[in-house]
Parts: C-alpha cells; structure tokens; sequence
C-alpha cells in the first residue's frame, strides 16, 4: 500500500470516529438496545471481504475460512436488521400513543 | 412490514438485472469504481440510518435505509474481480441468513443479551477469519501497515469472539453470573496482554511465522480471562465494551483490505459502543478499568450497619395503597426480566391509571444487562414510551409519589450509594424511591442482589416487601385493585 493510499484511510477513519461520536450522542437511552443490534448489523459489513475470500479460490484453507466468515457475518446482518426491526417496530406502534 | 418486503425484493431483482446488463457493457476496467461508488453510497446510508435513530418514529425507516445499503454493497462486491466462483459464497450466505433469520424471529425480547452477545462474537468471527486468511495468503511480503491493520484485527477480534462467548454464557446461565476470580488474577492478565503486544509490535516488523497465531491463541485467552471475573451487574458495560471491540476490528479489516466502506463501518459500531460504555460506567460511577480490573465487591468496602427488620406485606395491603394512591412510580430491574413480568406489569398499570392513578416508570441506565433492555422489555408489553422516564427526570418527583414500586431492582434504588462513602457501590446514581410515601419492593427471596451488596431500602420504615414470582405478584395485585 502506498503512502498515499494509508493517508486517505486514516482521514476516513478520524471522520468516521468523528462523525460517529456526534451522531451516536443524539441516541436516546430508549433506543440503545436497538443501536447496539443496528450497528452490530451494519458492522456486518465484513461479509464483504468474506465474500471475496470465499470466492476467489486460492486455495483451499482461504476458501473454508471464507465460508465461516461468509456464514458468521451474514447471521449478523441478516440477524441484526431483522431484530432491530422487530425492536423498533414496538417503539413506533405506539408514538407518542396516550390513552 | 409487507411493503418493505416488497421493496427489497424488487431491488433483489433488479440487482440481478444490472449484474447481467453490466456483463455485457461496461468495460472490466470501470468495474472496480463502480463498487466504490456503490460503497460511498452504502456508507452514507448507514449514517443516514444511524442518524435516524435519534427519534423512535423516524428511527424504523433509517435503519430500513441502511439495510438496503448494506444489500447493495454485498450486490455490489459480487462483481469483485478477484472473485472466480460463486458456489460457496452462495452457500455461506443462504447458511447464513438462515440462521440469522431464525435467531431473529424466535429468539424472546427477554434473550436480547443473550443473542446480542452472540452476535458480537460472530462479528468479531468474521473479522478474526479475514485477517488470519489475510496472513496466511500474504505472510512473507505484507508491508508494516497493512501488518499493523491486521494485528489490530485479530487482538480486537479474538478478545470480542471468546469474551463474547462468555458473556453468553454467563447471561444464559450456562456458567455461573458470579466473578470468577484467584490469586494474582490481575497479574496474569496484564502480562499475557503484554505478551500479546510484545509479539504483535515484532510482527510489525518481521511478519513471518508461527508466532502470529500464537498471538491469534493469546486474544482468544485474553477474551476469556477478561470476562470470566465480571459480574453480572456489570453486564451492560462488557455488552457495549465487546460492541465496540467488533467494530473496530471491523474497521480494521478495512484498512487490511484497503476497504472505506467497512472502515466507515466498524469506526461507528466502534465509537457507538465506546460511547456506550462511558455511559454505562458513569451510571455507576466507576472507570473502565474498575469495571474489567477490579472484581466486585472485594475488599476495603463497608455496608451500612443494617438497623431495623425487612417488614413482609401482603397482596391486599399493597392492592388498597396502590389503588387510592395519586402517582405510583414502577422501577423495573433484572429480575423483571427473568420472571417475564412485563406484561403483568403493563396490566396493572392500566388498571391503576382507569382508576385516575397517576403511573410512571422509572428506568435506571444500567438497570438489566445491557444497555436500554428495560425500555425494550416495556416497550415489547405495549407500555408508550412517553411513561418511561430516566433517573434525572424521575427523581424529582420521587418525594410527591404516594407508592414508589421495585419489580426485581436491586443496586440501582440502593440508597448506601447516596449515603455511605464507603459502600462499594459509592457514587452510583440511583432511583431514590426511598423518598416515596411508601415503598414495596417485590422479590423472589430474602437474598442479596447480584453484587452480594447489602440494601438498607429493605429495612426502612417506609419499606415493605412482596415476596414471590414478581409475574404472579403483579397479576394477583391488577385482580385485587380492580375489586378495592
């Protein structure tokens, strides 16, 4: 990797951090189980290189380790947005409901 | 729900549309930027998503938004051009989903620490793999910072998959909640992850060999032997803190693979969970370090002499006070949880208000084992969340409330953490239901609660308890204030 390429992640990063830090201090207390499952949801992201791990065949070790990561990060994704979703479903069905 | 379904089947389609389309017509050299297009455009959907999460209406259609963005970055890399065969990518995600499917769908709201333990030490699974598989393919010409990515990678991973599991296995009860603790615990801890770093700053420069999965076996270790010392009171702490070690070792695999979208991702997982955690120690006045190095409840701390008797109360009793009362506030705790009383509670609480009683609940940040699980657990019994409030805004309110309730709480309405300095949970914010009117306090037993800490609330004069299944005390008492 050159050094130019390094530079451009590390500014990714220290957004993201950044960016992260000011959006996940407007989360209410109400909703941090559903943000822990969200982001363990999207963190999933890794399933990406998995996939390719998985599916560029070289060799037999990187292709058995690519289907467990393949197999573990998508019970995240899949997993995480259908929970979160259940989750949030019982916060939105009774918005600001008063009886 | 059915629209969304829809919606994401249609894009499933489509996708497949475009991948045979694109075969034909786009040049093999535009590809690659076509997937970092779909990439910057993923990564602004989940913040999108997350920035959605700030309100509870607005929060379902963000994280819809970033479920299509993550459908649409998994679309997208199927066009990688390292990728030669589709067949056990195809498998790993059918096996997957699958199995995620039925997690989600059968899993009860009462198991979400359970399951969200889980699935952090899946996250942190697929992190680990990447990396090893990274080493093992590349191991001999890895350059230092692509070294240093992957290091990151496989100690934050390692720790998050076993530390994880034992956190699962602590909240489903398969080890004992208890700390675990033994001579020189500390010593050996802090040495093996000065081993692992000692190692892992070698690797930097010399990235050959054994010792790399010698340290991939030391943050396996580490993970559990972090873990197995902690209580289960500090349970929401190690949940967040293992949130935030899976996403960075997400972001990690990012910079290992040269990859934006998963470093933008796992930097929010990261912080989300790091800023979770802080707040989760500062609910318990304690630092980090206390929380994962100071085994609860050993020595140097002092309850307060205990004076006067717990005093038993019956159904009829509380039924009679509850229904005259103005305003009775609920504390739910953990072993609402496990008796399942949500719902009871909800019914009883509907009772009281048909009566003009005045009901609020009252919700401790780190009552339960992980952050929001009370919220979640009223929310599941159809309690509106505007009767749910937070320890600052409840509080003031606790000297004009005629019955302050506590339904399986324990060290978050303890008042020594208000009022002796050396009690071992000193400084702790709690619910003071002690200056309600009247306090009941329901429970299974006379035990002490989860960290073995003795609660004055029980022996004072305006104290009584209800003891039982908190489920059958809540159902029986909702019968008897329909008939007072």
């Amino acid at each position: 990797m050159d050094n130019e390429t390094i530079i451009s992640l590390l500014y990714v990063f220290a957004l993201a951090a950044f960016l992260g830090y000011l959006v996940i201090s407007k989360v209410p207390p109400l909703l941090h189980t559903p943000l822990m499952s969200a982001t363990n949801a999207i963190s999933g992201i890794s399933v990406v290189g998995a996939i390719v791990l998985a599916g560029s065949q070289h060799d037999r070790v990187s292709t058995i380790l690519g289907v467990i990561a393949v197999i573990s990060a998508t019970i995240n994704v899949v997993g995480g947005f259908m929970i979160t979703d259940r989750m949030l479903r019982m916060f939105q069905d009774k918005t600001g409901r008063k009886k | 729900m059915c629209g969304t379904d829809e919606a994401i089947f249609a894009l499933i389609l489509f996708s497949f549309r475009v991948f045979s389309v694109f075969r034909g017509q786009i040049s093999f050299m535009q590809i690659p930027y076509l997937i970092e297009i779909i990439y910057l455009v993923a990564s602004v959907l989940f913040i999108y998503g997350l920035k959605a999460m700030s309100h509870p209406t607005t929060a379902r259609r963000g994280m819809n938004a970033a479920a299509v963005g993550m459908l649409m970055a998994i679309a997208g890399t199927l066009f990688h051009r390292e990728i030669v065969s589709y067949e056990w990518i195809i498998v790993g995600l059918v096996i997957g989903s699958l199995i995620g499917a039925a997690m989600s769908i059968w899993m009860p709201m009462t198991a979400m620490p359970q399951r969200t333990a889980l699935s952090h030490a899946f996250g942190a699974l697929a992190a680990t793999i990447v990396g090893i598989a990274e080493f093992y393919r590349y191991s001999g010409e890895l350059g230092s910072f692509k070294m240093t990515a992957i290091g990151f990678e496989v100690l934050f991973g390692g720790i998050t998959v076993t530390g994880s599991l034992i956190a699962f296995a602590k909240l489903q009860g398969l080890v004992r909640g208890t700390p675990v603790t033994y001579k020189g615990q500390n010593i050996v801890n802090i040495s093996l992850f000065v081993a692992a770093v000692g190692i892992f700053v070698y690797l930097i420069f010399f990235p050959v060999g054994i010792l790399f999965y010698v340290m991939v076996g030391m943050a396996f270790l580490f993970g559990v032997l972090l873990v197995l010392p902690i209580g289960a009171a500090d349970m929401p702490v190690v949940m967040s803190l293992m949130n935030s070690y899976a996403g960075l070792a997400s972001a990690a695999t990012g910079f290992a693979l040269n990859n934006k979208v998963l470093i933008i991702a796992g930097t929010l997982d990261g912080f989300s969970g790091l800023i979770l955690s802080i707040l989760m120690c500062r609910a318990m006045n304690r630092s980090i370090t206390n929380v994962l190095f100071g085994a609860f409840g050993s020595a140097g701390t002092e309850a307060t002499q205990i004076e006067g008797t717990m005093r038993e109360t019956s159904v009829d009793d509380v039924a009679v006070q509850l229904a005259y009362a103005r305003q009775v506030v609920f504390v739910p705790g953990y072993g609402m949880a496990t008796a399942q009383a949500q719902h009871a509670l909800r019914e009883l609480a509907d009772t009281l208000e048909k009566r003009g009683v005045s009901v609020k609940y009252a919700i401790h940040p780190v009552a339960g084992r992980m952050p929001g699980h009370m919220n979640v657990l009223l929310a599941e019994a159809n309690v509106p969340y505007s009767l749910l409030y937070e320890l600052e805004q409840v509080n003031p309110e606790m000297p004009t409330t005629d019955v302050a309730v506590v339904v399986g709480a324990n060290d978050t309405v303890n008042p020594d953490a208000r009022d002796n300095p050396k009690s071992a949970i000193a400084g702790m914010p709690i619910i003071e239901v002690d200056r309600a009117t009247q306090v009941i306090v329901l429970k299974r037993g006379q035990g002490k609660g989860f960290s073995g800490i003795e609660n004055p609330l029980f022996f004072k004069p305006n104290t009584a308890m209800l003891y039982g299944d908190a489920k059958d005390s809540l159902s029986k008492l909702a019968q008897a204030v329909q008939q007072a």
